[in-house]
């Protein structure tokens, strides 16, 4: 089983759902990306989003484009990134690290040169936002051939017939973006987040999450009562963004520890699938 | 050669193009994939299109023989498509006509387009006051800077400009930016792009909206010169009015198609804007093509003194007409442009705009190698007025 769905078992038999948060690997500086990553295991995370950074983030809203331009003077790129996941598992044996970030880095490192780095460095899964699964397939099985998930997003205006497409490819579990925007945007329906759940689910057998637009405790807990995990981004790369290097890792992980005690307590929601 | 008929359903020029975009745009872009696919055959549709090329553009363009620019050169005969003469001065509007008259179709209020060096935020402006819609674009904070007459003419025409201030705050960044506000507004909005880039049905659709040079191109030739060129020669930034000219020369095997880039201070300089001469393969902006990219695959900054020229990608297209030979692709440097355009006012009367001076240098290099009764055909896309001050400005003079 894979570290991701051992991951999704563990917390479907303590009746708990998914805290996920993103940063962007190499932001506010290389250094600080590992201690990061432990503060956000600290605080409660269950899987960790990296960010690769990239010179034109298209579905990133400012607060992550700030981010991917602050890592990228310090000139991290995908391989840098990928050494800052085998420096974070010598350490966490248990943590799944998902890489999140866009096609270019991967097609200039190729596909099968990535997909063997990624597998000794640690990498659990990867989502690349700019392969919709049309485009998805080769790179889908060189990382299904390693044992790494693909994992795919799903939107708002994703129809019930493409869901099925997107099953075939999808592993470990899904990203439904919650609005129509881009990332850190500010007007997440959660009515319609809890109408479009469902639908996915009975097509799709993987854990849900949901992500774009979740900014604090109580939509988190809100969330969490419908899905499998919450993902925070935005308003975790602003706690970045605005704390100085010497607090900034103790900030993370506090304020990943509110997100996940709102989220404990919100325990009724369906458990998973 | 075999027929043409490229894109694929998926938008494939062979690896090239596709639709790299994420799952938020997929429904919008098979929306608009629809919409062009009913109205491209819709022959009421065809005719309105037709209509407004001739009774607002000012179409068909003439051909025109640059006798004393062929004497100069001595060799070749260089003939030019004078899309500089249309309504706003260059071959942009061709394809925003056509994509404003889809919008209206498809009942979206509000268009949006991203501009370099304006011409094609102009255009769009232009059309959308000319149907009554609203207008927003997007422009690097850099580009305002060097262009503010455009930037003006576009407030004067309605439309708002929104300065763009995220990486290098130049084209592809103001094309970033309008892919959110379409990702975000997709519902009574409508992306206007400028170029044959962009995820599929952008190529296609704007190739087919411009490729009315190429097929004027191939009646006049023939009235004028009694047969068609030996070569076809035209600036590729983006791409538009290249493939607007070569698109219907493609099956026409003994006419060669020859894109110009932008050589900027010269390739070895690394200041330069000519991707497919010096990039690789890789995927921005929602298609697969060659980039100008480090080996980390972030994509670099480029420069040329035409700033419809200065972008890092080029249209998938293209790509796929270098890989396979149909179309070759040279570069010219800023300086070499900068002398074309001087030589076509003086020996023509005609004021180029930067980016066609980049096709006409290449002319003025390969004319001379070739006979007198040989025919060069060139692209001379946009005029140069909006090029005033950049001009003057090399040559240390201010108004």
């Amino acid at each position: 089983m894979s570290r991701i769905a051992a991951t999704f078992e563990r917390l479907r038999q303590r009746g708990r759902k998914a805290l996920i948060p993103f940063i962007t690997a190499g932001d506010p500086q290389p250094a600080l990306t590992v201690p990061l990553m432990r503060a956000l295991v600290r605080g409660g995370a269950d899987v960790i989003e990296l960010g690769v950074p990239f010179s034109d983030p298209m579905a990133d809203g400012p607060t992550i484009q700030r981010s991917s331009e602050r890592a990228l003077r310090h000139g991290v790129g995908l391989k840098d990134v990928l050494a800052l996941v085998a420096e974070f598992r010598r350490g966490d044996e248990a943590t799944p690290v998902v890489l999140m970030g866009y096609a270019n880095p991967v097609e200039a490192m190729g596909y099968q040169r990535f997909a063997g780095l990624a597998q000794a460095s640690g990498v659990d899964g990867v989502l690349v936002v700019d392969y919709p699964p049309e485009e998805a397939g080769p790179l889908a099985r060189e990382l299904e051939d390693r044992g790494i998930d693909a994992i795919f997003l799903l939107s708002p205006t994703t129809t019930q017939n493409r869901i099925r497409e997107v099953a075939r490819l999808a592993r470990g579990y899904i990203y439904y973006v919650s609005l129509k925007g881009v990332t850190g945007a500010s007007h997440l329906d959660l009515k319609e987040v809890a109408a479009r759940i469902p639908q996915i689910r009975s097509r799709i057998r993987l854990p849900i999450g949901v992500g774009f637009g979740i900014r604090d405790a109580a939509t988190a807990k809100a969330i969490a009562a419908f899905a499998d995990a919450v993902v925070i981004g935005s308003r975790l790369v602003q706690e970045i963004e605005t704390s100085s290097a010497e607090q900034v890792v103790d900030n993370v992980s506090r304020f990943l520890s509110g997100v996940r005690e709102a989220m404990d307590g919100a325990q009724g929601g369906r458990s998973i699938a | 050669m075999r027929m043409y008929d490229l894109p694929d359903e998926h938008g494939h020029f062979g690896p090239y193009g596709g639709v790299f975009v994420a799952e938020t745009l997929i429904h919008a872009l098979g929306e608009l994939k629809a919409a062009y696919a009913r109205y491209r055959e819709d022959p009421e549709f065809q005719a309105e299109l037709a209509y407004e090329l001739k009774h607002y553009v000012g179409r068909p363009s003439p051909v025109y023989h640059a006798k004393r620019w062929s004497q100069r050169f001595g060799g070749a005969q260089v003939y030019l498509k004078r899309e500089d003469l249309n309504h706003t001065g260059a071959h942009k509007i061709n394809n925003t006509v056509g994509q404003a008259l889809l919008a209206r179709r498809m009942g979206k209020p509000r268009v949006i387009a991203e501009t370099g060096a304006g011409q094609h935020g102009v255009a769009a402006a232009t059309v959308a006051a000319r149907y009554g819609m609203e207008c927003v674009v997007y422009m690097g904070s850099e580009d305002m800077k060097r262009q503010a007459a455009n930037v003006y003419r576009m407030k004067l025409l309605g439309a708002a400009v929104v300065p763009v201030e995220s990486g290098s705050k130049t084209l592809k960044d103001a094309l970033n930016e309008a892919m959110r506000d379409w990702v975000t507004n997709v519902e009574n909005t409508f992306y206007i792009i400028g170029t044959v880039a962009g995820p599929h049905p952008y190529p296609m659709m704007v190739r087919d909206f411009q490729s009315v040079i190429g097929r004027e191109a191939k009646e006049q030739m023939i009235e004028l010169a009694g047969r068609q060129p030996d070569a076809v020669i035209a600036c590729v930034g983006g791409g538009s009015n290249a493939m607007g000219i070569f698109y219907p020369y493609i099956p026409d095997e003994n006419v060669r198609l020859i894109g110009v880039e932008a050589a900027g201070y010269g390739l070895e300089s690394g200041k330069h804007a000519a991707t497919l001469c010096t990039g690789r393969a890789g995927v921005l902006h929602g298609n697969r093509t060659y980039l100008l990219q480090d080996e980390n695959g972030q994509i670099v900054e480029t420069h040329s003194i035409s700033a419809g020229l200065d972008y890092p990608g080029v249209g998938p297209e293209h790509a796929w007409l270098k890989d396979s030979g149909r179309a070759e692709y040279a570069a010219v440097t800023d300086d070499e442009a900068l002398r074309a355009f001087n030589d076509l006012c003086r020996l023509e009367g005609i004021i180029p705009a930067l980016e066609s001076a980049h096709a006409l240098a290449y002319s003025a290099k390969i004319a001379p190698r070739m006979r007198p009764d040989q025919i060069l055909l060139v692209n001379l896309s946009g005029r140069g007025d909006k090029d005033m001050h950049t001009v003057a400005e090399k040559m240390g003079i201010s108004f």
